[in-house]
């Protein structure tokens, strides 16, 4: 039953879902679910302008995506709008710049569709190699910063003023997610990445006694879904993208129950301490 | 090791402007090493702000702020949330700017009495658990300098005195020097090795202790040691109006309150002259 698509297909989107998680933690924590949004959109942009100058889709993807989010650091320090009018602004702006572009370009054939809610049955093994790559860069970039970003998540004044710089964390974090949206496009699509992102992170909110356990945790629960949702596509004939989301929502759904909370109120004595 | 005499934080005329509006101006300041220093003053006066000028997270527009090269800050910031999506124990908060060992965590949350509380979610501490959790993160780290923004805001009255006790025996014990941020004047002239009295600049500055041997004082005093009013009641000999100009005592008004404008009845002395 595994033919050669479908395992190429699960090792991508587990590649994907083992960084999303973790990511997905600070998008969380800090509120950022729209910020990650308009980041997956401007992705489109990134691919029309790819198609145009016939560049490589993702790293194209990745330069605007980090182009949109720096100049969203800057404009948040200046500017007059508020910061989710400001995120709305780029978000949809940069979605309907992107397939205005591809409209234009009539002598290019694109699967639009494949863009906005992922194509993970057609990875290449180049593909996969990316995803891995990216995926590997992210994860250790992640844990160089990881003490200023969480510490500048809780406060940043905290942090600054005990000589960690996490003006300078802030600006590594935008760009691993500019990086995880270039790599995650092709797995659920520019439309469901924050989808990928969060879920799973909430999910593991519940049963995390820890922020690094819930960064684990947030990565085991997207690689479950993953594996579940393409299961389910394959077994229901459903859009695979969108099968990865719905089954992240099954699991955070069952995660909800009574039954899964008296999974973590067993906890309390034991976690005291592996923490730290 | 630093140098045992500089002061390990210089203010010089420190003045910070936002909008065109001067939020404090012409800040004099020196803590040394074992010494406490602390800011008193009504809200808005500009204690917060000054305390940030000294932690360097906001550079001065004017005067300079000196840190000695090398200077280990424990900081206790005035408003810290933590909210639900973040799963943080009282033990991994101790170690939020830089690795401790468990046992200097240990140690310093029984210091603070609440080491019985060191696998509980910070969310669920009540605010003078939370207090001490700050305080006890802050000196896990053995600073030379410790910056506390209103460290007993949320503790009754007797773990007020606990705590200020602590805070002048953590000061002997780390021969660290402490900026403290307090609205409580009995505290103020218990365990401080000066006062300073901010509004918007520096209104008076001296040793407590010659204040509190003064017959002015134990006759404003004298009968309500815990009357933290009392510190307000003094006469200042200008006020700052709303559009940040200032009215003096002969009714002139002038931009700012700087002492040589001729504006004073009297220019401030090293004595609390305020305090009649």
């Amino acid at each position: 039953m595994l033919d050669d698509f479908f395992t190429r297909a699960i090792l991508a989107g587990v590649g994907v879902a083992l960084v999303a998680g973790p990511l997905g933690c600070f998008i969380v924590w800090r509120r950022l679910a729209y910020f990650g949004d308009t980041l997956s959109h401007s992705a489109l942009l990134g691919v029309a302008l790819a198609l145009l100058f016939e560049v490589n889709i993702t790293f194209a993807v990745f330069g605007v995506a980090a182009a949109v989010a720096l100049s969203l650091l800057l404009l948040q320090k200046r500017a007059t709008l508020s910061s989710d009018s400001l995120l709305g602004l780029l978000s949809h702006s940069s979605l309907a710049l992107g397939l205005v572009v591809l409209a234009f370009m009539t002598w290019v054939r694109v699967d639009l569709m494949g863009f906005l809610f992922g194509d993970i049955l057609a990875v290449s093994v180049t593909d996969i190699a990316i995803i891995y790559g990216g995926g590997v860069i992210i994860l250790v970039v992640l844990v160089l910063i990881w003490r200023p970003l969480f510490a500048a998540t809780v406060n940043t004044d905290l942090a600054e003023a005990e000589g960690l710089r996490p003006q300078r964390a802030n600006v590594v974090f935008m760009l691993l997610m500019a990086l995880v949206i270039a790599i995650a496009m092709k797995i659920v699509g520019v439309l469901l990445i924050t989808a990928l992102l969060i879920i799973p992170a909430a999910t593991a909110r519940r049963f995390a006694r820890g922020p690094e356990q819930m960064a684990i945790l947030a990565a085991v629960i997207g690689t479950a879904a993953v594996i579940a949702g393409l299961f389910g596509s394959l077994e229901w004939d459903t859009p695979s993208g969108p099968s990865i989301v719905v089954a992240a929502l099954g699991l955070f759904l069952i995660g909800l129950l009574p039954v899964a909370g008296l999974l973590t109120r067993r906890k309390p004595q034991e976690a005291q301490n592996h923490e730290q | 090791m630093l140098d045992q005499t500089q002061p390990l934080v210089t203010l010089e005329n420190a003045g910070l402007n936002r909008g065109g509006r001067w939020l404090v101006r012409g800040i004099d300041l020196k803590v040394h090493r074992g010494e406490v220093v602390t800011l008193i003053g009504p809200n808005g006066a500009g204690k917060s702000t000054t305390a940030k000028i000294a932690l360097g997270l906001e550079k001065p527009d004017e005067g300079a702020a000196r840190r000695l090269g090398g200077l280990k800050i424990g900081y206790v910031p005035q408003k810290l949330s933590i909210d639900w999506t973040l799963p943080l124990t009282v033990n991994r908060f101790m170690s939020l700017t830089e690795r401790v060992s468990s046992e200097k965590t240990h140690g310093a949350l029984e210091r603070v009495g609440i080491a019985h509380l060191a696998g509980t979610e910070v969310r669920h501490l009540s605010g003078g658990e939370f207090q001490r959790a700050l305080l006890a993160r802050a000196i896990t780290r053995k600073p030379d300098l410790l910056v506390l923004d209103e460290p007993v805001q949320g503790v009754d009255f007797g773990g007020e005195i606990a705590l200020y006790d602590l805070i002048s025996e953590i000061r002997s014990t780390l021969g660290c020097g402490i900026l403290m941020i307090s609205h409580d004047l009995h505290v103020v002239m218990a365990g401080t090795d000066s006062v300073v009295c901010l509004n918007g600049h520096v209104c008076c500055q001296g040793h407590p202790r010659a204040v509190a041997e003064s017959p002015e004082y134990r006759e404003l005093f004298g009968g309500r040691a815990a009357s933290t009013l009392a510190v307000y009641e003094h006469a200042h000999d200008h006020m700052h109006l709303p559009d940040g100009s200032v009215r003096h005592a002969d009714g002139s008004v002038t931009e700012h309150c700087h002492p040589e404008d001729g504006h004073h009845e009297e220019p401030p002395t090293d004595e609390h002259d305020h305090a009649r």
